[in-house]
């Protein structure tokens, strides 16, 4: 049996969920039996899944791999149907299709001071970068953010990694509220780079700020695409005037160049038919 | 004794098809096929001519008078046997190829009437064999030399199945997660139905050929590491990106490629959504940019998807669209609209940031460009505003990017395809290509054609080597 189910994950490529943590309400984590995979991740890059047959490609930044297991990370946030299903899926489950590692990998190099920004989910493929960033001999700063404190995820991660994490919440639960500290903190700190991952609310919020102070910003973009190999062009994204495609080009991106507002409103083209794929699958009470 | 000569009919058995009002609200397949009695009477108009001058149309060669012979004797079994000692993907090829330009073209049958539909008489022979379950011959003696295939195309897949015939281990990787690149992900349903190039990679598999799903090479595995558990490597990557119009407005919501259009339609079943996951979003007016096949193909799925009006709008005139002519019928009968000699100039959004217009402007023809056809002029002071809700831009693709950029020392020219010999020969020893990634956007049937050139040239390479 186990011989016949070998040879049937090999033939299909099915990757076996050999970890599952759920973080706080609705962020799960996701180890992924994936050893070719695992052997080629860099930070930065991202995997596109399908949990099976009807499924759709969700993209997903990669927030760690494990050469010697043979696993990759990702953390997921529960946002519309199918985030929602692959959080019912269990350790010991399998999803059908997991391409990857996509996109460029950061570039990761010593630069001096790193300016580790992460929000909400995010924090977990930053920390995958800041981890690197530290190994490259830069002094990291970590700042993670979340709505509030009981989102927060991946606190203790950073602070393994960096020379210092602050925190905020936007309702300020926990250290500072929202992110207007990060211009004293900039002021007061000559930083060499910033790497910014979150909502694409946060990375204009900070792209802005660090502007004026002409620090080189990188953030990470994951416009809506489908096959996350530059066929498509959905993930087409405006960076300094010029049409790039988040998946070939990408996914880092100068934040100082980028067309947030047109990210923000290309990111909502589906939204009617998100909600009511997740309306139906309410209706089911949830059963897929 | 002579039988008396039965006459020759000078026009084609028509092909039987979903009937226009009724086919717009499906995705079922619009060519129904030929019956036996129809395939045999349109056999029949063969003239068995000598000098075959099909054959010398068809990119891979396939002995079209002695499958024809076999038809009309009703020896389907051997006729499907015949066409595939040429042409390892019949039942696709003939769904899609375009035979009026190929074997069609120069049919004698051509001068005195219509030339004899062998696209058609290939489908049904195709789909006899596999209504009663694909055939395979017997496995060659193994030579012990081992191929990767990049890309499970038209092109990567004739490759596989012809040096899998010959012995060799082959193994193809894909980076979607079906085989078929363009004939999966891009005609629709409704043209060529994926049950078909399902059970024609399954055929493919049958020969011994091993298939890695989502397996991005230049990303999981260079060209380079290939070559250190492989003997030789063929990249089939096919024409990727989708081109721009570089127009302002143009990545406001609504605005497609036609790529990611029809992946959503086709690859994803985004027309099953809610039941598949992918969504795809179409309005009541929709236009499409472009005059070929994929331009076609959008404004269908777009008719079938609930669009009240679409139309085509295209820079130059009929005559020079580069679509086959049977799909200009086909779109037309369902109603879809051809605004021709227009050009869009910008796009223009709603408060949302969605696309509620285009500014176009009439075009004129000039004199011949590179191409050879008229090159369009604009009417200066002709612009117009049409409204949209919808936009699909098919204008083109180019060569992605990701193998290029990683493999050293592979040559390639400025417009990013790969250079090779006429055998698919690259400047790195042991790697081929071929398809769209050399020659740039063109036919299934060409890609099948420079796959099987660069099969027997890999096959050469392999035995030469010690």
């Amino acid at each position: 049996m186990d011989q016949i189910l070998q040879g049937l994950r090999e033939a299909t490529n099915l990757h076996e969920i050999v970890t599952k943590r759920e973080l706080v309400p609705q962020i799960n984590l996701f180890e992924f039996s994936a050893k070719e995979i695992a052997a080629k991740t860099k930070p930065g890059q991202f995997v596109i899944l399908r949990i099976d047959e009807n499924g759709e490609r969700i993209p997903l930044t990669i927030a760690g791999a494990n050469v010697e297991k043979g696993t990759i990370t990702v953390v997921c946030h529960e946002v519309g149907k199918s985030t929602k299903q692959l959080g019912t899926l269990k350790k010991g489950d399998y999803i059908l299709d997991l391409l990857g590692p996509l996109g460029k990998p950061a570039e990761i190099e010593k630069f001096g001071t790193v300016l580790c920004v992460g929000g909400g989910v995010m924090t977990a493929p930053l920390h995958f970068q800041a981890k690197a960033f530290h190994e490259a001999g830069n002094k990291v700063i970590g700042v993670i953010g979340a709505r509030t404190e009981s989102h927060l995820i991946f606190e203790d991660e950073m602070r393994n990694v960096c020379d210092a994490v602050y925190v905020a919440t936007d309702d300020g639960t926990k250290g500072y509220k929202g992110l207007d500290f990060l211009k004293d903190l900039l002021k007061k700190t000559k930083t060499d780079r910033v790497i910014v991952m979150g909502p694409v609310v946060t990375m204009k919020v900070v792209s802005e700020l660090t502007r004026s102070h002409g620090i080189p910003t990188i953030v990470s973009l994951i416009p809506i695409m489908v096959d996350g190999m530059g066929m498509c062009g959905a993930c087409r994204v405006t960076v300094g005037g010029k049409t790039l495609f988040a998946c070939v080009d990408g996914p880092d991106f100068d934040g100082h160049l980028v067309d947030f507002e047109e990210l923000m409103s290309r990111l909502k083209m589906f939204t009617p038919q998100e909600k009511l794929a997740f309306v139906l699958q309410e209706e089911r009470g949830g059963n897929l | 004794m002579s039988k008396p000569k039965p006459k020759i009919k000078k026009e084609v058995v028509p092909m039987p098809k979903q009937d226009p009002e009724e086919r717009t609200r499906n995705f079922n397949e619009v060519a129904q096929g030929y019956t036996v009695e129809q395939v045999v009477a349109e056999a029949e108009r063969c003239l068995q001519c000598v000098k075959a001058p099909c054959v010398q149309g068809c990119p891979v060669k396939v002995d079209i008078p002695a499958f024809i012979q076999l038809i009309k004797e009703k020896r389907f079994d051997e006729a499907i046997r015949k066409v595939k000692e040429k042409n390892s993907l019949p039942a696709i090829c003939g769904r899609v190829c375009p035979q009026e330009e190929q074997c069609q073209a120069s049919c004698t049958m051509g001068k005195i009437g219509d030339p004899v539909s062998i696209g058609r008489l290939e489908r049904f022979v195709s789909d006899w064999e596999r209504e009663r379950g694909l055939q395979t011959t017997e496995k060659p003696d193994p030579t012990g030399k081992r191929v990767a295939i990049v890309g499970a195309g038209p092109a990567g897949l004739t490759v596989a199945a012809n040096l899998a015939k010959l012995g060799h281990e082959v193994m193809v990787f894909e980076a979607l997660h079906k085989p078929g690149g363009v004939l999966i992900y891009g005609i629709p349903e409704f043209r060529l139905p994926k049950k078909i190039v399902e059970a024609e990679a399954e055929y493919i598999k049958k020969l011994g050929v091993t298939m890695k799903m989502n397996a991005l090479i230049g990303r999981l595995y260079t060209i380079g590491e290939l070559l250190d558990r492989f003997d030789a490597a063929f990249i089939g990557t096919g024409a990727g990106l989708p081109r721009f119009m570089r127009i302002p407005g143009e990545n406001l919501c609504g605005i497609y490629s036609a790529n990611e259009f029809l992946i959503r339609v086709n690859l994803m079943k985004a027309y099953d959504f809610p039941r598949c996951d992918t969504p795809i979003f179409v309005g009541e007016k929709v236009a499409v940019i472009g005059g070929g096949n994929t331009a076609m193909d959008s404004t269908r799925c777009a008719l079938r998807l609930g669009a009240k009006e679409v139309k085509i709008v295209y820079r130059r005139s009929r005559t020079e669209m580069p679509t086959r002519a049977e799909e200009v019928e086909n779109a037309e009968e369902e109603g879809v609209v051809l605004e021709f000699l227009t050009n869009p100039r910008r796009f223009i959004g709603n408060e949302r940031s969605w696309v509620k217009a285009m500014e176009c402007i009439r075009m004129r023809l000039g004199e011949p460009d590179a191409s050879g056809r008229r090159r369009p002029v604009p009417i200066e002071g002709s612009e117009f505003t049409m409204d949209v809700d919808t936009v699909i831009i098919a204008i083109g693709r180019t060569p992605n990017p990701i193998i290029q950029q990683t493999t050293k020392g592979l040559q390639v020219t400025k417009w990013g395809t790969i250079v090779t010999d006429e055998n698919g020969k690259t400047s790195i020893q042991g790697v081929y290509a071929g398809g769209d990634i050399v020659t740039g956007q063109a036919t299934v049937i060409s890609a099948m054609g420079a796959g099987k050139k660069a099969a027997k040239a890999i096959h050469e390479y392999l035995m030469s080597k010690k």
